[in-house]
This record gives C-alpha cells, sequence and structure tokens, in this order.
C-alpha cells in the first residue's frame, strides 16, 4: 500500500505553519501505512558555501558533539548542528564528499540520509504520529515538505528501508508501489559506482535517479527515463530544492491525486489526506495522468 | 430531511443507519455532512432512500447500491458505485478509477470526468460521463452501456464481452477486440434514453458505437496474437 503526501506553499505567509498544516496528511494516510514513516521538510537554507546533512544513528544518545569536532579537525571545516530525535542536522564548511568520506572512515555507523542546502529528511519505524512528534515537526517551518507512511512489502520494515530516499542535493524520493526488477538495476548501477544499504526497491529507483542526474540528466529526464527503465507499479513524489514533482507508472497503478489554490498545490495517495487543508473543499482538484511529469517551483 | 454529520457519526455510525432503515420508511432524504475524502460512505444500501453527500468523498462511495439514488456534490475516489446492482449514483464533479466496476444494474452519472478503467469488467450497469474517461475503460465489459460524452483514453473496450460503448469525441485507441460498429435505430434509442436520464444535451446522432468483434471469447490460436 502506502501512502505519500506533499505540500507546497504558494503563499509565504503561510510558512510557520507548514509543520502543522501537513501533520494531518501524514497521519490520515496511517491506514496505508503503519510500519514506518518519514518526512523531507525544506528550511532554514544554508550559506552557498555550506552543505547541510541529514545524519542518523541508532543510538539516539550518539556523540555528535565528537562528529562535529573531529570533522572540523580533520578537514579545517567549520560545523554545528541539531539533534533532532535520533537524527543530527549537521551544516558545514567541508567540502561534501570529502565529508562524506570522513564519516564512513570514522563514524561507520553513521548514516547518511539526506544532504544539500536546505534539504532536512527524517525517518523512523513506527506509527506517523509518533515520527512526526520524535522529530518534533508540529511546530516546523518551512517552504514545502513531502512525506511517506510505509507498508513494507519488497524489504525488511527498518529506518534504512524507510522513506524519503536522498537522491542528490537537496533531492529526495518518495514512492508508493513496488519495483519488479529492482535486484537487476540494482546490479547494473552498483557496476556504475552506486552504492547501496538496503534491499529496498525504492532505494533502486534512487539511486536510479541519483545516477542520472550525475551523468547530466535534468530531473524531469530522469523521470521521464524511469518510465521506460523501471518496471512496476510506481508513483513517483520528487522533492526539490524549490518544489516538488510527481509522476505515476504508464497505467497508473497506484493512486494519485493533486489539490490546488492561491495559498498551496498538495498532492496525496488519497484525497482524504487533502481534506484536512484550509480551503481544499474548494480547491481545484485533479487526478495526474499516467506517465507525465508535473512539478511545482521550477526546477524540473 | 435528516442529516448526518460524518465528523460526529464516523462512517461505520452512518452506513448502519442507513443499511438498518425499514424499507417502509418514511425518512427517506438523508443529507450526509463533511465527507472528508472519507471511504465506503452510503454502501450496502438496500431500499429506496434519497442521499445528497455534501462535499468530495473517497474510495468505494455508494458501492453495492439497491435502489437508493445517491448525489454526490463534489469529486469522488476510486470505485464509485462499484457493484451496484440498481438505482442511481450521480457524482456532480469528476471521478478517479474504476467508476462503476462490476456494475450489475442501475444507472452511474459523472457529470464531470472520469479516470482509468471506468466501467471496468461492467455486467448490466448503465454509465454516462459528461467529461472524458481515461484509458482502460470497459475493460472486460460484459453487459450495459458506457456512454462517453467526451473523448476517450487509450485501450477502449480491451477484451469486451457484451457491453455496448458509445463515444461522442475521440477514442485514443481501441483495445483488443473492441471495434466500432453500426449505430441502428435500436442503438439510438437506447442512447436518447440514456442521455435523457443523465441530463445531457448530446444527441444519439453526435456518437459512435464500439463493442466486441467476438473474436477472443473462446481461445484461438489464430488469434494468439491479439491477445
Amino acid at each position: 500500500m502506502c501512502g505519500i503526501v506533499g505540500l507546497y506553499l504558494k503563499n509565504p505567509k503561510l510558512k510557520s505553519k507548514l509543520g502543522a498544516m501537513f501533520k494531518p496528511m501524514l497521519i490520515e494516510m496511517t491506514n496505508r501505512g503503519p510500519d514506518s514513516a518519514g518526512v523531507a521538510i525544506y528550511r532554514n537554507p544554508t550559506k552557498k558555501a555550506e552543505t547541510k546533512f541529514s545524519l542518523a544513528h541508532d543510538d539516539a544518545n550518539y556523540n555528535w558533539k565528537s562528529v562535529v569536532s573531529g570533522l572540523n579537525k580533520a578537514l579545517k571545516a567549520k560545523s554545528s548542528g541539531k539533534k533532532i530525535g535520533n537524527h543530527f542536522i549537521l551544516v558545514t564548511t567541508a567540502k561534501e564528499a570529502a565529508a562524506v568520506a570522513w564519516l564512513k572512515q570514522h563514524h561507520a555507523a553513521v548514516r547518511v540520509v539526506g544532504s544539500g542546502h536546505s534539504i532536512e529528511i527524517f525517518k523512523e519505524t513506527g506509527l506517523p504520529a509518533n515520527v512526526y512528534e520524535k522529530f518534533d515537526l508540529d511546530h516546523a517551518s518551512g517552504t514545502h515538505i513531502i512525506g511517506h507512511t510505509r507498508m513494507a512489502t519488497e524489504s525488511a520494515v527498518t529506518t534504512a528501508g524507510s522513506h524519503p530516499f536522498a537522491t542528490g542535493a537537496d533531492l529526495c524520493l518518495v514512492h508508493n508501489g513496488s519495483l519488479s526488477n529492482h535486484n537487476r538495476l540494482r546490479e547494473t548501477l552498483r557496476k556504475e559506482g552506486m552504492e547501496f544499504q538496503t534491499e529496498n526497491d525504492t532505494e533502486v529507483a534512487a539511486a536510479y535517479m541519483t545516477h542520472k542526474l550525475r551523468t547530466g540528466s535534468t530531473l524531469k529526464q530522469a523521470l521521464e527515463s524511469s518510465l521506460t527503465d523501471l518496471d512496476g507499479f510506481f508513483t513517483f513524489l520528487v522533492g526539490t530544492g524549490d518544489g516538488f514533482a510527481v509522476v505515476r507508472d504508464p497505467i497508473a497503478c497506484k493512486h494519485a491525486v493533486m489539490a490546488e489554490t492561491d495559498d498551496w498545490v498538495a498532492m496525496a495517495t488519497e484525497y482524504r489526506a487533502i481534506a484536512h487543508l484550509p480551503g481544499a473543499d474548494k480547491a481545484k482538484i485533479w487526478e495526474p495522468e499516467p506517465s507525465k511529469v508535473y512539478s511545482w517551483g521550477g526546477n524540473a | 430531511m435528516n442529516e448526518l454529520d460524518l465528523k460526529k457519526e464516523g462512517i461505520r455510525g452512518i452506513n448502519s443507519k442507513l443499511q438498518t432503515l425499514p424499507k417502509n420508511t418514511n425518512e427517506k432524504h438523508w443529507v450526509v455532512t463533511n465527507p472528508m475524502g472519507q471511504h465506503s460512505i452510503a454502501v450496502g444500501l438496500d431500499g429506496p432512500l434519497q442521499i445528497d453527500i455534501k462535499g468530495h468523498v473517497g474510495f468505494y462511495c455508494g458501492g453495492m447500491n439497491k435502489e437508493s439514488e445517491i448525489t454526490i456534490h463534489g469529486h469522488a475516489g476510486v470505485g464509485t458505485a462499484e457493484n451496484m446492482m440498481s438505482g442511481i449514483v450521480w457524482v456532480k464533479g469528476n471521478s478517479s478509477e474504476s467508476a462503476g466496476a462490476t456494475g450489475n444494474g442501475g444507472l452511474l452519472v459523472i457529470d464531470g470526468d472520469a479516470s482509468s478503467r471506468c466501467g471496468i469488467s461492467m455486467k448490466g450497469i448503465d454509465i454516462v460521463v459528461g467529461g472524458n474517461v481515461g484509458h482502460m475503460s470497459a475493460f472486460m465489459g460484459q453487459r450495459g452501456n458506457l456512454v462517453v460524452c467526451g473523448d476517450a483514453g487509450d485501450a477502449l473496450g480491451d477484451s469486451i464481452y457484451e457491453a455496448r460503448l458509445y463515444v461522442k469525441g475521440k477514442v485514443a485507441s481501441l483495445g483488443a477486440d473492441c471495434i466500432e460498429k453500426e449505430m441502428r435505430a435500436e442503438h439510438l434509442a437506447d442512447l436518447e434514453r440514456l442521455l435523457k436520464a443523465a441530463k445531457r444535451k448530446e444527441k444519439p446522432s453526435e456518437f459512435k458505437r464500439y463493442g466486441s468483434a467476438r473474436k477472443l471469447y473462446n481461445f484461438s490460436v489464430d488469434h494468439a496474437d491479439a491477445y
């Protein structure tokens, strides 16, 4: 099953209410995905020379201070960070690739779940309401947010197998559906140098997108080529630095609905998630067509 | 008129209330408020009730309906009026995938657009869509009529049996074993009756009829390529 939801604010006055507006959307999708939940929120953009990492560790009391001081010393960087649940949002002047390599060597159990300038990814097993509370998202402000509630089908219920999956700087992917050619595609992508943390099908889709984007495709091109290269059922919602994009498989197996008012654009697996937003009953509501890429906020 | 607030009563509260009314009840008109896109509103009704749902509904609204007239004053989700037996389900807005799926009888009217698989495996239901229908509509349709006042998506009537399809606009493509057929007087009369019932202004003469070429009913190796 799984539920996916996204909210993009057109009216900047609503920024401080993003977390509060999004909460009932995610929670309404609980019975589509009670195994785990995750969100990617876009907020507090860093300076150009800085990178923001979303890091996670199974131990909620992990010594993140030693990560910051070690990184600063080793890479002559200036870093700061904030612990939120068992995640840590690290902002650093270190080069992205060098920071990832250093983390892998010195803090092997730390997972890099996302990176960019404004994206912050939080994901965890458990009910969406608990996940939301754990990461203190009720009062979160930001420009846009996407989320996922997971009913696991293709792989185990773990934090690492939860969505969203990062696909590049400020990019991430959530998925409703299941892919049938992910094993073969994973092997192909491994040969191209991509690395995998799980046996999850969506991680393969995310790695596929990442690889496409790294080798020169635009987001729109990457999404369009996924329609031929990925076999299975999918509705994808992709978060970007300034908006989001939606695409459904060629026979539109998985539900999706979109709505727009003067204040916001929302996407959800089912309308009942959108029904909680102010003005939803008067919104323009439509169903995204199969094989067509929809995007908001440019970038795609 | 009686009002049922879904927010207050919950979906089970509303459905059990409507399903257990005696057949000869005088309380025939019910208004459902705050539907909030919830699923399975007014399903399994068995009696001549008049239900007005004020807002957008979720999946399976009016499913298995017998005799009731259910009006959705908004958009509808997946599987509207699925397996309807008789009565009327009327959607004032658009309807999502698989509207009228496996319907045995009654009339489903969608004033706006229907999505993919409209009338999938229809078994005798009449469906009138004011706008367009998506791909694979009337897939394996066995009986009944699907009237489309707009355009039809890809693979219309794929593997169709004896359902009759009438389309005014363009058909993106026909599915396996579905062909354009001659419009005879009996079809024009049928179409006139359906358009009138759905309060449409289109004329029967503006439509084309599609139906089964009847080549795929039984497996024949000569037709293997068509499957």
